[in-house]
């Protein structure tokens, strides 16, 4: 039987909220093969998957899971993230990863691959540092050698030795994807009404469990079936550029109550691992240092990453332009040092053009959404009530 | 009853000379700065971890070290106004202390601890080692001048080693990007026979350094490590490595230091000199600044030195054998910067401080974490855990902040640090 839009937003939340990984358990009973987590937000996952590796994304457990010995690693003014993948590790919800690797991102991630590898000192911890130089002979040539480090450790531990063509064919699966997924957005972006964020988030969110090409399978059902849904109308919503929440994810609750307190969330950071690369990676020539390249050169502007010769925010007031947001939601986790000293920036971008803001801060537990509601309400309601457009 | 009984009193004597000194150098160069729109003199602002001076020094252009500037303004009082500013034009309160302070300064007038104002920078050089927040602290500051940034990207020790990846990565952005840029604010080339000279005089000064900070190995211990080496490392974290001054400083200060050893004398206090020593402690984590003496007279009045501690190893990491070789001028810079202490992974750092534990002869290692620093502060409580294990000695835990003065709780600190003596105490067997 054909799965519905229902069924398939249901299958996608189960995915999203799956912290145990059951479906990863079950792939690996399946194939026999290596399993590696990864914190937010960007890994390169061809080079896993050229391994024969299935890639997990690792995002915390949400608002489903009581943090009890997470919290005695972590005092009270670091973020929720650590805590809850801490807690997850004790409580053996990822006993089937055979690894995880952990990106550069901020001082609290870098230094959660030191206190995942003190407390389980025989699985595979790697902290991936990304350049900050993006000129293709320093930056490049640094990066290169951290990835090749990477598939040799990969490989020592089981998973196939990197080859140049199960590269190539690993990036050629991973451009489909990531096609599929500015797809969505753009259609999001036209039509938010048709693809609401709350929906369209489980769905991209299920990649980061799912193979890839299952998950490609999922995106293509769900953007046919989401367009040829007769019932989903337009409303009088203020369309909103969401940003700040690309590592420490949001309760679903969350972006429902946005969406509900008259907001269309017409752009977002929400799972950046899956659009963090612009455009498509070249699959001629040598497949690794093509996929250096594409993170030296076609990343996403992010607080994450150095902006050297542009301007903060700017690419912020892009996204605005581009979506035709009529205003901007700072929602980023507490604590976030990336999002939050970034923040200053943004809104000084943001308010050279006169475009409205509001901010508010969130944990990936929070529990109650009234003040949000207020919040967002308001400015939806200011936007549309006052807004020169 | 309680177990730890209060020091003797401390018998009164003046400040080190060292400590004098150490002001009077850190004053002359903030006059010097305030001096340089007149003198010509140009400037490079940066950080203290992974900080290039002998390089700069080569290049005759003066280093402005934010934190420094941070730090001076908390211990003076400046920083609650600074904070309060910063937030008020939009900087989260989470976030950390010396960005809001720096940029509170900036928006007050540049004015610096010494009260005189400070030159904008010539160049921005974002040394971004063991701290991500540097390289926002230079985003935001990057939109406030006029002038170039130099990224210098130093990798961490994940492994617990420097690759040669790592290395030539470093290595080739001082060479291809901050040599030119140099050059260019300088207006002149690249001197390396000048940098030598400046490396071969760091390493002299690291040598004297190095003797001073083990000295407290003896007992008791002629020297606090932690609040009392914070002015030992000033001239060399600061501005100063790699100068004739530096290595008269230490010079000096070994030869002060020798002779409180010779006589057996304790550390010098903000009351005077320790009589008797009762705790010898290691500490992991910076102190705050905003309450600086009251805070060490704490550890003062119960007879706690510090005989190590790790906050005086982020602007370089010497005790183990590093020291700036002038015959690899580039390379050994390279691996200052990612040898400083926040740049380590969290089991070398385990591995640190359980060895100052032992060679130390510590009765107990204390963690003051500070809000502001997640580099240090994120896994402080899984490294103590660890260290516990690996020592079978107590360990202690207190919270604060670098420069934000509302996270200084006097009573609840020292609550903690008395409950944690008293713990020492016990396991000796109330002895002490």
């Amino acid at each position: 039987m054909t799965e519905t839009l229902p069924a398939l937003v249901q299958r996608a939340t189960e995915l999203s909220r799956d912290w145990r990984l059951s479906s990863v358990r079950a792939w690996k009973q399946r194939t026999g093969a290596l399993a590696i987590g990864y914190l937010p937000v960007y890994v390169p996952r061809e080079v896993f998957h050229a391994q024969g590796v299935l890639p997990v994304g690792l995002t915390g457990a949400g608002d489903d899971l009581e943090i009890i010995k997470g919290d005695a690693f972590y005092q009270s003014y670091i973020c929720h993230l650590p805590r809850s993948t801490i807690e997850l590790g004790l409580n053996g919800s990822l006993d089937c990863l055979d690894g995880i690797v952990f990106p550069a991102t901020c001082d609290v991630i870098r230094n959660l691959s030191g206190v995942w590898r003190m407390q389980f000192p025989s699985k595979m911890s790697r902290y991936l540092d990304v350049p900050q130089d993006f000129d293709r002979a320093m930056g490049g040539v640094f990066y290169r050698h951290e990835l090749e480090d990477i598939a040799r450790e990969i490989h020592e531990r089981g998973g196939r030795k990197l080859e140049a063509e199960a590269l190539r064919a690993s990036i050629r699966v991973y451009n489909e994807n990531r096609t599929l997924v500015r797809e969505l957005l753009t259609l999001r972006r036209e039509a938010p009404w048709k693809l609401p964020t709350a929906e369209l988030y489980v769905v991209l969110r299920a990649g980061l469990v799912l193979p890839v090409e299952e998950h490609s399978a999922m995106l293509r059902r769900y953007r046919d079936l989401a367009q040829a849904d007769a019932e989903r109308r337009p409303r009088d919503q203020a369309r909103v550029v969401l940003t700040g929440s690309f590592c420490e994810q949001p309760p679903l609750g969350l972006i429902k109550t946005l969406e509900r307190a008259g907001c269309y969330i017409v752009d977002d950071d929400f799972v950046p691992v899956l659009h963090w690369l612009r455009g498509d990676v070249c699959t001629e020539g040598d497949p690794l240092a093509n996929l250096v390249t594409a993170f030296l050169e076609d990343s996403i502007d992010s607080p994450v990453r150095y902006c050297g010769d542009g301007t903060k925010g700017q690419e912020l007031v892009q996204r605005v332009d581009e979506s035709k947001a009529e205003g901007v939601l700072f929602c980023a986790p507490s604590f976030c040092d990336p999002a939050l000293l970034d923040q200053p920036m943004a809104q000084a971008a943001l308010d050279g053009r006169a475009i409205p803001w509001t901010s508010f801060k969130y944990s990936e537990n929070t529990g109650q959404f009234h003040v949000i509601r207020e919040q967002a309400g308001t400015f939806a309601d200011s936007i549309k009530l006052w807004s020169e457009a | 009853m309680s177990v730890s009984t209060k020091n003797p009193p401390l018998a009164a004597t003046a400040k080190d000379d060292s400590q004098v000194r150490q002001k009077q150098m850190i004053a002359a160069h903030y006059a010097r700065l305030a001096r340089a729109s007149e003198s010509g003199e140009k400037n490079v602002y940066t950080f203290v971890p992974g900080n290039l001076t002998e390089l700069l020094r080569s290049f005759d252009l003066l280093p402005v070290l934010p934190e420094i500037n941070a730090l001076q303004s908390g211990m003076r009082g400046k920083s609650a106004e600074y904070i309060a500013l910063a937030e008020k034009l939009g900087h989260s309160e989470d976030v950390c202390t010396y960005v809001k302070c720096d940029i509170g300064m900036l928006k007050s007038g540049n004015v610096g601890p010494t009260g005189e104002r400070l030159p904008s920078p010539d160049l921005l050089l974002l040394s971004y080692t063991g701290c991500f927040t540097f390289m926002k602290w230079f985003e935001l500051l990057k939109q406030e001048y006029q002038c170039p940034v130099v990224m210098l990207h130093v990798p961490y020790q994940a492994e617990g080693r420097i690759t040669d990846s790592m290395r030539a990565y470093v290595t080739a952005q001082i060479r291809q990007k901050l040599i030119p840029a140099l050059e260019q604010v300088a207006g002149r080339k690249y001197d390396e026979d000048r940098l030598k000279e400046c490396l071969a005089r760091s390493a002299q000064a690291e040598e004297d350094l190095v003797w001073v900070l083990q000295s407290a190995k003896n007992r008791p211990s002629p020297i606090d490590a932690w609040f009392g080496a914070v002015y030992y490392v000033g001239p060399i974290f600061s501005a100063f490595r790699g100068t004739p001054e530096a290595v008269e400083y230490y010079r000096a200060l070994r030869v002060e230091i020798q002779e409180r050893l010779t006589k057996k004398l304790g550390p010098v206090t903000p009351d005077g000199m320790m009589t008797e020593e009762k705790y010898r402690l290691v500490i992991e984590g910076p102190p705050n600044w905003t309450s600086f003496r009251e805070f060490w007279r704490m550890f003062a009045e119960e007879g706690a030195v510090a005989v190590a501690s790790t906050y005086t190893k982020v602007g370089g990491m010497y005790d183990f054998g590093f020291r700036h070789d002038p015959e690899r001028p580039l390379e050994t810079m390279a691996e200052y910067c990612m040898g400083c202490y926040t740049n380590l992974d969290l089991s070398t750092r385990v591995g640190i401080l359980t060895r100052y534990m032992q060679e130390y002869e510590a009765d107990g290692l204390l963690v003051n974490s500070v809000k502001s620093c997640n580099s240090f502060s994120a896994g402080q409580l899984a490294m103590l855990r660890e260290v516990e294990s690996r020592t079978g000695r107590p360990v202690g835990f207190i919270e604060s902040d670098l420069v934000d003065p509302r996270y200084f709780s006097a009573s609840n600190i020292k609550n903690r640090l008395e409950s944690f003596l008293q713990m020492i105490a016990q396991k000796r067997g109330g002895a002490a």
